[in-house]
């Protein structure tokens, strides 16, 4: 097991070279280099900036160098002193852009990643084993609206429902009055209050798809023989379930794991627009749309570490769940 | 027939799937007395409700399927005071499937073997963690005394190195390994029925000969009942000393194995000892044709008048055999027979 894990990780290296190059090609990508891109922001503003002065920005980019060298000017930045680069959009550090951002990113994402499993996977089994009945039904009408229904759309709904009917303002995190203050207990409560909503919608269509997930796999799993010589042991139906079909059921959840760090993101850009949060998805959408292009290509960096590095705590536990992966021969049972 | 070394006693046992298409009547009327430590042969063609049988017996019939009417009456030996063991009767008819007191009984007095060793067992729990499982719910043991026990269960199944075979995964087995450390998990709470539903039909002819052998061995040393369920008259003569012939959903035939094969009354049980393929044929010089049954099993959903078997039957009687259906009555002492041939209905 050990030397399997040790295995998997020294796998990710290339693959997080690879990311890396794949980031600093994005940043190259807009016609025209970075100091172009400045100048002209400068000259919109009304300032004047000459030659000589261009010149000394781009020794100080390194952009007069050849592009391996910047490429390691790049990353040897990032990887030791945390440097992004800077951003004209935001007018920061791109690192701070990122810093203040992420707390509430993995906050919202990962709540609404385990409300999605604390409901799906018993209304999943559940529902497998009651296949046909009135309760099956009614869960398979509901998943099928989940997944249909973008999260955007049922974000609007709710918006414009709580506005006109209520006239509760729904969006962003803290109310007015909390924004800019200090960190207390009521501006926590508040922002309990705010987050529910979006933590809600960003879990809706992946409940649904893991209810589909786990209902499918359960009644592949109910099929086979070990459940029947489990309930012949004299084990209570309940025990029958959660020990033999449910243990195997629930590894293609593990397997989803993958994408969950990378989702928890980018997953809901759409809700959090429409809901004006403040999290990393929206943020990256308005870098692109600026050629911010050290924000954008920290976020793909970001987000292709995270996806390797989710792959990897994924398969290991799928490994520790399935002993066919630890022992690598995986045979069709 | 005696009833004081009586095990199990069916009696008119009728166990019907209730499907879409129509009701399926898997077992329709299966009467069977089965002695202590005795080995009861069930045969009868695919589909005749011999596995429906051995799962009513558990009361674990999957559903749509249910327990109609009819009774099963398990004979249950309990130990009295002055350590003389005196039996007690249990109507497992009337337990809930998911009772308590069935569960008592289902892997502890009566447990089952599978026809699919490779599917049996859940690929990611270790063979000692299922063994263990089993042992801990019905004895009260802790966990390194269950294993000492699963271990030597192990060894009695003749598994090599049980010590170290009990933290393997099922996959790290053959076939027939895996058979025998199912076998090993039925036996591990010495049970006093052992149904076994054509444990080696997934297995090699040599390997299937020492898993035949293994259980009698085991019988022998545990005395246990066992039924054993199959389609093969040949295993049937090698592990049986009593034999049922089934046929759609009924028994038509019971007698001791020698009788059954010396004297076979039921047409349609000479019909299937006639279907064996013998050594002699092979080596004569005309090769004899395998003799096969006319006509097919009909159809699940259909109910035939009279006796079942009438459109296959080489002596079918018109008038009677279309028309009444007979009952299974004792024509010799010990030899029951369900047809109109011998006897008036
Ligand atoms: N789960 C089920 N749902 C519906 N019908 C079933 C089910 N299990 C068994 N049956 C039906 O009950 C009848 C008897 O089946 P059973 O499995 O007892 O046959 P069998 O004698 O064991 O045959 P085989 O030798 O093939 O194992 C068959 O017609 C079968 O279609
Ligand atoms: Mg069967």
């Amino acid at each position: 097991m050990l030397s399997y894990i040790a295995m998997r990780f020294l796998r990710t290296i290339p693959q997080l070279f690879l990311i890396s190059v794949l980031a600093f090609i994005i940043i190259q990508l807009p016609p025209g280099d970075i100091v172009e891109t400045q100048i002209q922001n400068l000259q919109a503003s009304g300032a004047t900036v000459d030659q000589r002065q261009a010149e000394l920005l781009r020794k100080q980019y390194g952009l007069d160098r050849p592009v391996h060298l910047r490429y390691l000017l790049w990353i040897g930045k990032i990887v030791t002193k945390f440097d992004f680069g800077y951003s004209y959009a935001f007018q920061k550090p791109v690192a701070d852009v990122i810093k203040e951002r992420m707390g509430y990113t993995f906050a919202i994402a990962l709540l609404s990643a385990i409300l999605t499993w604390v409901i799906a996977i018993p209304v999943g089994v559940f529902v497998a084993v009651k296949q046909y009945s009135l309760a099956d039904y009614i869960v398979t009408f509901f998943t099928f609206i989940g997944m249909a229904v973008p999260g955007f759309f049922l974000a609007l709904v709710i918006m414009y429902i709580a506005l006109t009917k209520f006239g509760i303002r729904v969006g962003g995190l803290f109310s007015p009055e909390y924004m800019v203050a200090p960190w207390s207990w009521g501006k926590f409560l508040d922002l309990l209050s705010n987050m529910w909503l979006p933590i809600v919608l960003l879990g809706i269509g992946g409940t649904a798809g893991t209810i589909r997930t786990m209902r499918a796999m359960m009644l592949d799993e109910l099929r086979k023989q070990y459940v029947m010589v489990a309930r012949a042991k004299g084990l209570s139906e309940l025990q029958v379930i959660i020990r033999y079909p449910m243990r195997l059921a629930i590894n293609p959840i593990i397997s989803g794991l993958m994408w969950l760090l990378p989702w928890l993101f980018s997953g809901g850009t759409l809700v959090e627009i429409v809901l004006n949060l403040p999290t990393a998805g929206p943020a990256l959408y308005s870098a692109l749309m600026a050629e911010d292009m050290y924000v954008a290509g920290a976020y793909i960096l970001i987000i292709g570490a995270l996806t390797s590095i989710s792959a990897v705590f994924s398969d290991i536990l799928l490994a520790a769940s399935d002993p066919r992966i630890r022992f690598g021969g995986v045979e069709g049972v | 027939m005696a009833t004081d070394n009586l095990l199990i006693e069916i009696k008119d046992l009728h166990t019907y799937f209730y499907l879409a298409e129509g009701v399926v009547r898997a077992v329709d009327g299966v009467d069977l007395r089965i002695k202590r430590g005795q080995t009861m042969g069930i045969v009868g063609e695919s589909g005749c409700g011999k596995s429906v049988t051995a799962l009513s017996l558990m009361q674990l019939v999957p559903p749509p399927g249910r327990i109609e009417s009819g009774e099963i009456l398990f004979y249950r030996a309990v130990r009295g005071n002055n350590a003389s063991t005196m039996t007690e009767v249990v109507k497992i008819t009337d337990l809930k499937p998911n009772s308590k007191e069935m569960r008592s009984i289902r892997g502890n007095q009566i447990s089952m073997v599978f026809q699919e060793p490779m599917t049996a067992m859940s690929p990611v729990r270790t063979i000692g963690a299922q063994i263990m499982e089993v042992i801990m719910l019905h004895q009260e043991v802790d966990r390194a005394e269950a294993r000492r026990r699963a271990i030597d269960m192990l060894a009695r199944v003749n598994l090599p190195n049980p010590a170290q075979a009990i933290d393997r995964y099922p996959f790290e087995l053959s076939g027939g390994m895996r058979q025998r450390a199912l076998i090993a998990m039925a036996l591990s709470c010495h049970p006093s029925l052992l149904i076994a539903d054509e444990p080696t039909t997934a297995l090699d002819v040599t390997t299937e000969a020492q898993i035949l052998e293994l259980m009698r061995t085991l019988q022998n040393d545990l005395g246990m009942a066992i039924m054993y369920i199959t389609h093969n008259m040949g295993v049937i003569a090698e592990m049986a000393d009593e034999v049922a012939v089934m046929y759609l959903g009924r028994v038509v035939e019971q007698t001791d194995v020698q009788s059954l094969f010396f004297n076979p009354l039921h047409p349609y049980t000479r019909a299937l000892l006639k279907s064996i393929p013998q050594l002699s044929d092979a080596t004569a010089k005309k090769r004899r044709r395998l003799e096969v049954i006319k006509g097919m099993v009909p159809d699940p959903y259909s109910i035939l008048k009279g006796c079942t078997f009438h459109p296959r039957c080489e002596e079918m009687i018109p008038g009677v055999c279309d028309q009444v259906l007979p009952m299974l009555i004792e024509v010799e002492p010990n030899h029951s027979v369900r047809c109109h041939l011998y006897g008036t209905p």
